[in-house]
């Protein structure tokens, strides 16, 4: 007897059957691919990162080098972006201008990343009196307008020196305190996007299985809940670190950040640019340029990386 | 609604209470000894000055006893004396104040009026050239500090054309339209960052309405686009923007005190940069007080807008 046939199987829907890529390895051939902005952006931060990290490599002079070219000169071969009141190069110190950007907004996202994590998934996840506590805690956080609250920081620790940090230089006390400031603040105030993720995390039924097979709190998050959250965090890490960076230049600014030996983006808009600007307009241009590319950057990058982690997250 | 605005003010109490406790912790927290800080600055200080600073600071009696003091003096309007001039804190901030909260209203109503209309042009023309215009625009706001673009403001057009934007302060009683013009260009330079966010999170949400059942049917009646617009996905794609409105505040002022400096208004801004290179405690204390404070109470007004808006808020 001849075996009855069984019609093939029809699939209602087509499966892609190329070799499947690891998670964030697909993330980044789609950003290479569906993306141009967001790769300009990463093409911009790789670029700046470099910068600060082969900063004596790639300045044809020093930070501090005086007798680069004439005083107040233009740009030229020998002096790409011209020369300050001080004749010293303006291209080496934007150059090394990116040190202490990339420094203070790595290490403050590094810090604000784990404060924000351990709130929002701690409060999101157990919920309770915790919850209520630390929400009203980054309340009072969330009102204090985010360079007031740095100012007033800074204020307390002008006249200190941290034992153990060197006393001028990128890792000067008043650099890494600012660091840990800017930190604070913003995993203070992203916690909260954090916390609404794990909460969303927390109602899925994978969970309630987990739990059921007798999966433990500490299990639970980090097998479930962290891997799960890391969409926001990620974006969350690239934005912040523009608003880290756009927030030092700021204080640098103002006068009330890094020391004046250290050439910073702010402080040669502020201290160089301002006074002499009338007779050389290129000390403005060059490092506020620099400065606007850098969080260009990382704006986009952090666009492109929500859109193509989490496109439900909306930032504004 | 009455419950609601109730409820609002009393979830408001522990934050306004921590927000005062942060500023009260600005003194304590102060690395090394304040009071030699403060008699460094004051050449002359006699033989009485270091208990009188002292006991300005409340640092003679044990920190809770502090606390209670400190809330007592805030609540009765009393934010301590100026080292500087010797004047009340509160006088020092009665004339400045207004300067500031001028220039960040003036800010956040010119930042709605480019952004909310862009916003939904790019919304209803989603994927044109003005759609692509409009977001470039809005990053280059993001991305582009404020202090960058206030520099460029004042040094090119003094350059090339002899002009260059007012940069004394005129009251409004000797002249009302001097006092605008000096407002406008600072106030335009804060209003394009601000309205980089708002414009692109009025696209999002005008984008999500429009996909809405509702808004077909609006549609399929017949109705004009305009009407369909402005009746049926302004009041709904609203909401979230007020939110991120009432954020705004808070990076507003924090575009205030720098744009101050540049400007030379006589606002606290300038006063609070003043006060940290003097190490005048009381008034950083006072300005961060007041300045975080004000922050509080125009979020809870931003939260009321928002119920008045959503029934759907009040009840939930």
């Amino acid at each position: 007897m001849a075996q009855s046939q069984t019609p093939a199987l029809e699939i209602p829907f087509s499966v892609d059957y190329r070799r499947r890529l690891p998670f964030y390895a697909d993330v980044l051939r789609r950003l290479v691919r569906e993306k141009p902005l967001g790769l300009l952006g990463a093409l911009l931060v790789l670029m700046f990162f470099t910068m600060a990290v082969a900063a004596p490599i790639i300045a044809p002079y020093g930070k501090d080098e005086i007798g680069a070219g004439p005083r107040l000169g233009g740009p030229t071969m020998d002096n790409f972006f011209g020369t300050d009141n001080l004749t010293r190069d303006v291209f080496s110190r934007v150059v090394y201008g990116a040190q202490v950007s990339m420094t203070i907004g790595f290490l403050a996202i590094l810090l604000a990343t784990l404060i924000s994590v351990s709130i929002g998934v701690i409060s999101g996840y157990f919920t309770g009196w915790f919850d209520m506590f630390t929400q009203r805690l980054v309340d009072a956080f969330i009102a204090f307008p985010g360079l007031v609250f740095i100012i007033a920081v800074s204020s307390m620790f002008l006249d200190y020196e941290a034992p153990g940090l060197p006393t001028s230089g990128v890792f000067q006390t008043q650099n890494v305190i600012l660091a840990l400031t800017i930190g604070v603040l913003l995993g203070v105030g992203s916690s909260r996007v954090i916390r609404g993720a794990t909460l969303t995390v927390k109602s899925q039924t994978y969970i309630e299985a987990s739990r059921a097979i007798g999966a433990g709190h500490g299990r639970i998050i980090f097998s479930h809940v962290l891997p799960n959250v890391m969409a926001p965090v990620i974006t969350l890490a690239t934005l912040g670190l523009g608003t880290a960076i756009l927030l030092e230049a700021s204080l640098s600014f103002l006068g009330l950040g890094v020391t004046p030996d250290t050439p910073t983006w702010g402080g040669m808009l502020n201290r160089e640019a301002r006074t002499f600007m009338s007779q050389n307009v290129w000390l403005a241009i060059f490092p506020g340029a620099a400065l606007s590319l850098a969080v260009f950057g990382f704006n986009m990058l952090g666009d492109a990386l929500r859109d193509l982690l989490d496109p439900r997250l909306r930032t504004g | 609604m009455t419950q609601y605005v109730i409820r609002r003010l009393l979830l408001a109490i522990p934050t306004v209470i921590l927000v005062i406790f942060m500023t009260f912790l600005i003194v304590r927290l102060v690395q090394g000894d304040i009071v030699e800080l403060i008699l460094a600055e004051r050449p002359y200080a006699d033989e009485g000055a270091r208990e009188e600073i002292e006991k300005d600071l409340g640092l003679d009696k044990p920190v809770p006893v502090q606390f209670v003091y400190y809330l007592r003096d805030v609540a009765r309007g009393d934010l301590g004396e100026s080292y500087w001039t010797s004047r009340p804190v509160t006088e020092e901030l009665k004339d400045r104040l207004p300067v500031t909260f001028e220039l960040g209203f003036y800010a956040i109503v010119m930042g709605l009026i480019i952004a909310i209309p862009i916003g939904i042009l790019s919304a209803t023309r989603q994927d044109t050239l003005a759609d692509y215009g409009a977001r470039s625009f809005a990053i280059l706001g993001l991305s582009v500090p404020y202090f960058f673009t206030a520099t460029l403001l004042i040094v090119f057009p003094s350059k090339w054309f002899g002009w260059a934007p007012p940069l004394t302060y005129t009251n409004w009683a000797d002249d009302p339209i001097d006092h605008v013009y000096y407002f406008f260009f600072p106030a335009l330079l804060l209003a394009f960052s601000l309205a980089g966010s708002v414009m692109r999170l009025t696209r999002t949400m005008m984008l999500e309405v429009l996909r809405q059942d509702y808004v077909r049917t609006a549609w399929a009646k017949g109705l004009r686009e305009r009407s369909v617009v402005t009746r049926h996905c302004l009041k709904n794609a609203f909401i979230p923007v007020i939110t991120i409105v009432g954020l705004q505040v808070g990076v507003a002022i924090s575009g205030t005190i720098i744009l101050e400096s540049i400007f030379n208004m006589p606002g606290v801004g300038r006063y609070l940069v003043g006060a940290i290179s003097q190490r005048d405690y009381p008034s950083i204390q006072g300005v961060v007080l007041v300045l975080a404070v004000a922050v509080v109470l125009v979020n809870i007004l931003v939260d009321m807008t928002y119920a008045v808006l959503d029934p759907r808020i009040r009840y939930s």
